[in-house]
């Protein structure tokens, strides 16, 4: 019996606890492209340097709170620095539609020529971050560590295993729960909410009923500049902030849209945590745990692990291809094919 | 009016290139020139691919890294003992792996839809899984074990490495029909998504496969297709040609060299630019581009649009894969962590569009260009921040930031130029006729 309870705890500290906390950022991230997606009608490929840009403003901001002495006790002070970020990232939103998309827009180009454009606000991007803070890892992370920590967990129930709770992982999934409720709340029930669904689910109609497209398209925006700044800081604060990494997020992301069914923005969230769930036990090694519950002393002679770690961009590719293979629309029917 | 604009933009790059070989240095003039050529083969086989059939292929970095495998299988000599420590191990082991999924595919198409049939899918899937680890681990390890600072790989077949150049083609054909097998047919999005993920993960392959490729401990001292310098200082007739010419043996040595690169590879833009233009020219090539123009109205006169898609999507792919090859002989060293996806795949982009989509001559143009202006803006870049900075003190952190950064100003060029073309002159230099 306590093997087993070991067994558990074992998995929770290594595999539930880390992908909850992926997985909330993932979805954060997919819900941003799922948007965009369902309103604009492309796949953004600048959505993890747009990430990389909102997290680079909120660490420059927290450098600059911290120089003058303010923090919040025993919360990362990043907290603080979030609305800056996301208000400069979506100034810096707003403008590249206002200079790039809306041109095609009018011009209704086709969606590929929008993903091309994407592709060179990536770039800028990219140049503007590396630019400003440097290609390095860049650890912004202050207050305390832990919320709960192993050690005393294992004293306190007494088993040789325990599970570990960053704050950063605690603080992720409270941010994404409350993010994404507010988020549903909007599309549900305000004005400007339904009639982003509704300029989404078909745009000619909405048209005739007086929405205002711009408006739509601007808010849109607003909206992804908070996703992404927030899941952004979350993931920086979580692992560490390194431009090429956010970059390498684009795969995960999108899949757990298509996943999700682009477009789809609750899709896009299951998808976040179907992808990260994957992606960590795939590539966990299950060694201690399978000594734990395979009865006597003996233990496995690998490390029990089916995927080695260098290859967790082939999970969410894996899936991405079974999705397209098998449901083109994603598991919850997104937009069409 | 073309032939003219043609022959001015390519006399400008030429007087370009030679004005870097008179001010900066001939050795330097000759290997931007051969890059230039490698990227404009690239920039062709994109061009095949998004000129001829609008396809948006975000993966050309791991097609180019598959040709860089080739020239290692092709050409590298084999490691004694390698092959039977564990060689027909790891082949068998992938063997295995082939056989589970077409056993998996067979039952798919073969049975009824039903439960009885996903289980037997996920069973064949995760038994040979398993069986194929259980034969490829313990072989592969044998092979790292082998010498693991010298070798630790399989080698290759020792073949002249100029062979593995369609070697490489061959083998990122075979990834683009698998990619384009499952993505083509349905939004153009979901192609550019997969070939994203393939590339990623070729270069993952590539580096942490350490008995096919070395991993990270790259595979260095490739052979060539052109004699070694050290060679050439020796040879009698060498030493009599740079007499005549009255230059430095040693200096003239590396240039030579590089002058027999460019040849080689001039040989063959040539021939694929030959191709590519006949290709476009013939009735294919006009099919190709009514399917490009208006999908449904081809479908609707009896092309069938994914099929000549997945076509074009390889061909375009074997071409990349081609180029890919043809630069790791350049380097002569396979160096999977130099695989970056904004050198490898967005700047051959920046280069097709550039240069004007559809348009052959326009690609290789856009290669010579923005490659040449990709090497050349970091010293420019360099003196514009100097300038800039010029007023600061020596110690200034913003001024030391400034200089230290001046390298990164390069994505953003190549990003603005990219939006820029793409906005007000979406025809590109030369533009399709």
């Amino acid at each position: 019996m306590e093997d087993l309870l070991n067994a558990f705890l074992l998995m929770s500290n290594f595999v539930f606890v880390p992908a909850i906390a992926y997985g909330s950022q993932l979805a954060l991230g997919a819900v941003g492209v799922t948007l965009v997606y369902g309103v604009l009608r492309f796949s953004n490929f600048a959505h993890g340097d747009t990430m990389a840009f909102g997290t680079m403003v909120v660490i420059l901001f927290t450098w600059w709170l911290q120089s003058m002495g303010i923090n919040i006790g025993p919360l990362p002070t990043a907290l603080l620095a979030l609305p800056f970020g996301i208000i400069v990232t979506a100034v810096f939103l707003l403008s590249s539609d206002k200079l790039i998309y809306r041109f095609y827009r009018e011009q209704k180009a086709a969606p590929v020529i929008y993903l091309i454009a994407s592709v060179g606000i990536m770039f800028v991007l990219n140049g503007v971050v590396r630019f400003i803070i440097g290609p390095n890892d860049q650890n912004f992370n202050d207050g305390e560590r832990f919320i709960v920590k192993a050690r005393a967990m294992k004293q306190y129930l007494g088993t040789a295993e325990g599970v570990s709770i960053k704050v950063s992982q605690g603080l992720t999934v409270i941010t994404a729960i409350i993010v994404v409720l507010a988020l549903f709340w909007f599309l549900n029930k305000t004005r400007t909410g339904k009639s982003m669904r509704a300029f989404s689910d078909n745009e000619d109609l909405a048209l005739l009923s007086g929405i205002s497209p711009d408006k739509v398209v601007a808010v849109t925006w607003i909206l992804v500049a908070i996703l992404a700044t927030v899941a952004g800081t979350l993931y920086g604060l979580d692992k560490s902030f390194k431009p090429f990494t956010y970059f390498q997020l684009l795969l995960p992301i999108f899949a757990s849209a298509i996943v999700g069914g682009l477009g789809n923005p609750l899709g896009a969230i299951a998808g976040g945590f179907v992808i990260a769930f994957s992606e960590i036990m795939i590539t966990y090694p299950y060694k201690k745990f399978v000594a734990y519950i395979v009865p006597g002393d003996w233990k496995p002679e690998g490390l029990v692990q089916l995927l080695a770690t260098d290859y967790k961009f082939a999970v969410s590719f894996i899936i991405l291809v079974l999705v397209l293979l098998f449901r083109p629309t994603g598991i919850f029917a997104g937009k069409s094919v | 009016m073309l032939i003219n604009r043609n022959t001015i933009y390519f006399t400008i790059m030429a007087l370009l290139l030679i004005g870097v070989g008179l001010f900066q240095s001939w050795n330097v003039s000759l290997s931007i020139l051969n890059l230039c050529l490698i990227s404009a083969i690239m920039a062709l086989g994109v061009n095949i691919q998004w000129g001829y059939a609008g396809l948006f292929n975000v993966g050309i970095m791991g097609f180019a890294a598959l040709g860089g495998l080739a020239a290692v299988l092709v050409a590298m000599p084999p490691v004694e003992g390698a092959w039977s420590a564990g060689g027909w191990g790891a082949i068998g082991g992938l063997f295995l792996a082939f056989i589970s999924i077409t056993l998996a595919v067979i039952t798919y198409q073969r049975m009824s839809a039903g439960r009885t049939r996903s289980i037997l899918i996920i069973a064949i899937c995760v038994i040979g899984f398993f069986i194929t680890r259980s034969v490829f681990g313990p072989a592969t390890h044998a092979i790292e074990d082998i010498n693991p600072a010298k070798s630790g790989y399989l080698g290759g077949f020792g073949l002249p490495i100029v062979l593995s150049w369609p070697v490489g083609g061959v083998f990122a054909g075979i990834a683009a029909w698998v990619i384009g097998k499952i993505t083509l047919g349905l939004r153009s999005d979901y192609l550019a998504i997969a070939t994203l993920g393939i590339s990623e993960i070729i270069i993952a392959v590539l580096k942490h496969e350490d008995w096919m490729t070395r991993g990270v401990k790259n595979v260095v001292g490739m052979p060539r297709p052109v004699p070694f310098e050290i060679n050439l200082q020796t040879t009698e007739w060498f030493l009599n040609l740079s007499s005549t010419l009255g230059a430095d043996p040693i200096g003239f040595s590396s240039i030579f060299v590089k002058i027999c690169y460019a040849c080689l590879f001039v040989t063959m833009l040539l021939i694929v630019l030959w191709l590519s233009e006949t290709a476009l020219k013939s009735p294919w090539g006009r099919m190709m581009r009514a399917i490009r123009d208006n999908e449904v109205s081809a479908n609707a006169m009896g092309k069938n649009v994914t099929k000549r898609h997945l076509q074009v999507f390889v061909l375009g792919s074997v071409v990349v894969g081609l180029a890919g090859a043809m630069l790791t002989t350049l380097d002569g060293q396979l160096t999977p962590t130099s695989y970056q996806p904004l050198r490898f795949t967005f700047l051959i982009w920046v280069m097709v569009i550039v240069g004007g989509s559809g348009n052959n001559w326009g690609a290789v143009l856009g290669g010579f260009v923005i490659w040449f202006f990709w090497i050349e803006a970091e010293p420019l870049g360099l003196i514009l921040m100097n300038a800039i900075t010029s007023g600061m003190a020596d110690d200034n952190s913003l001024k030391l930031h400034l200089i230290d950064s001046a390298a990164h100003m390069r994505l953003m060029t190549m990003g603005l130029i990219l939006l820029l073309v793409l906005r007000f002159s979406p025809r590109g230099l030369l533009p399709e006729k």
